[in-house]
């Protein structure tokens, strides 16, 4: 089964815009217990685990793009930080190949804290007014917990939006040895 | 092969770090006006119509999750709300000071009677976009400066002042809240008439302050906070801000009567459930008193 490039590109392009169109319109402006999920992390680090490094690291460098250009932002802020965790999480699939079905949790967590911090610390470094105190701890905290809740769904729903265009069902393969050179899904096409 | 692959990962991945360290620094080296900012109104005059249309067909989903968050938060502050009911029943019981001083609140609230807001062509708006992080305080609204709204244009809702334009583009806007460290507003305490500046402090978006208060001035907890307007006499340097826009209430003060006073506000608008606001496009004797 051959990889079918343009389709999984369309798919990603329409993963980016509904992401932040979504995220934008709707959750951002649902709150519980004064916290607000954020799917924009949770997505680019799915599309890592599920399509590797590079590609994670490309769509996590366009998602920040966008979310940039649509609010009016710094340009580059979100781009950087949401690469890195692209990278980061598809780096993780080629490494360790985590089976688990708990994974996508962590991996959400860990990706919104580090969206989180990362933001922080740019926004800090960029010389722009930080707020801190308890209430960002809270909000910092409450958004990793909201986030940890919604991830496994999220995965699964990113996982199901791009699965027909792979080369292999995901859900099928084996654990690999990182010396076997199976990079990502990609590279086998 | 191997090694070609890792290469071009490698490669790709430093392509990308530069990219967004050099958009970054060409984004804070440019004017407001620069190539950049330009690429970045237009694709926010694209995206806001479609984030418009969204907002709206998301509302059910919104209202519904939203209850769901309503809910537990109000199951949070039974105990708290019980608390401020019997206060409230006390203070009622009272008498004629509370109902003087409901009175005064409602008056304050009232905008257009007021503040005569309506000759600042307030243009109403609606709320379709709010930005993910606590870190960017700003809300997006769907009206433009086709409708007459301006960068620093002040917005306010049914119960006070929320912030103030920050970008604009022909069909959209997007709104600094008051809750952003950026943004001061002269203020004054509308009983004593004190003046200050209201401002974020470090504490975050709930760590509003009136400062600049001069230490002879006797702040209560409770005292109403309105926009001091125009303060200066000199040409050119009129407030964006229109006299007698409430902003909130003095929830604390810390070393009264020091000129080290802290007075900690709360605002009367709920920053964080915003759908309606007005824009004052104009500014009425140059926002005098």
């Amino acid at each position: 089964m051959s990889l079918d490039y343009r389709s999984l590109s369309w798919r990603l392009a329409l993963i980016c815009v509904v992401t932040v169109v979504f995220q934008v319109a709707a959750v951002s402006q649902v709150k519980v217990l004064g916290v607000n999920a954020d799917l924009v992390p949770l997505v680019a680090a799915s599309v890592g685990l599920i399509l590797g490094s590079l590609p994670g690291a490309i769509f996590g460098f366009a998602l920040g793009m966008l979310l940039d250009l649509a609010l009016v932002e710094t340009v580059g802020v979100a781009s950087l930080i949401l690469l890195g965790i692209g990278y980061a999480a598809g780096r993780l699939r080629e490494l360790r190949d985590p089976q688990g079905a708990i994974v996508p949790l962590l991996v959400g967590a860990g990706a919104t804290a580090a969206a989180q911090v990362g933001f922080l610390l740019l926004t800090f470094l960029l010389g722009q007014k930080v707020p801190l105190g308890w209430s960002l701890v809270w909000d910092l905290l409450g958004t990793v917990a909201f986030n940890a809740v919604i991830a496994i769904p999220l995965y699964l729903l990113v996982r199901r939006c791009l699965i027909a265009a792979l080369p292999q069902d995901p859900r099928r393969r084996r654990r690999r040895a990182y010396t076997t050179g199976g990079l990502s899904p990609l590279s086998k096409s | 092969m191997y090694d070609r692959t890792i290469r071009r990962r490698r490669l790709t991945l430093a392509a990308l770090l530069a990219c967004s360290l050099l958009l970054l620094t060409v984004y804070f080296g440019e004017s407001t006006g620069g190539a950049l900012h330009n690429v970045q109104r237009g694709v926010f005059s694209v995206f806001a119509p479609i984030q418009e249309g969204a907002s709206t067909v998301l509302k059910p989903a919104r209202d519904l999750f939203g209850w769901f968050g309503d809910t537990i938060d109000a199951k949070g502050r039974v105990a708290e709300l019980e608390s401020s009911n019997q206060s409230l029943r006390t203070r009622a019981i009272a008498g004629s000071e509370a109902i003087r001083i409901n009175g005064q609140l409602e008056a304050l609230l009232n905008l257009d009677k007021a503040g005569g807001l309506a000759l600042a062509k307030p243009v109403t708006a609606r709320v379709i976009g709010q930005s993910p992080t606590a870190l960017y305080s700003t809300v997006t609204i769907n009206q433009g400066s086709d409708t007459g709204i301006k960068t620093g244009n002040p917005v306010i809702n049914g119960y006070g002042l929320i912030g103030q334009v920050s970008t604009v583009t022909a069909h959209a806007a997007i709104v600094t809240l008051i809750s952003d460290g950026e943004l001061a507003v002269p203020a004054r305490i509308s009983a004593g008439g004190a003046q200050g500046i209201a401002q974020t402090g470090a504490g975050g978006p709930d760590d509003l302050r009136l400062k600049f208060i001069a230490r002879r001035y006797r702040v209560d907890p409770g005292a109403a906070v309105v926009t001091a307007g125009t303060l200066s006499t000199t040409p050119g340097l009129e407030s964006l801000y229109p006299p007698g826009i409430p902003i909130g209430s003095v929830t604390r003060v810390v070393d009264p009567g020091t000129d080290a006073q802290k007075i900690y506000l709360r605002t009367y608008a709920d920053l964080q459930k915003l759908e309606l606001v007005q824009v004052l496009t104009s500014a009425v004797r140059g926002n005098r008193p």
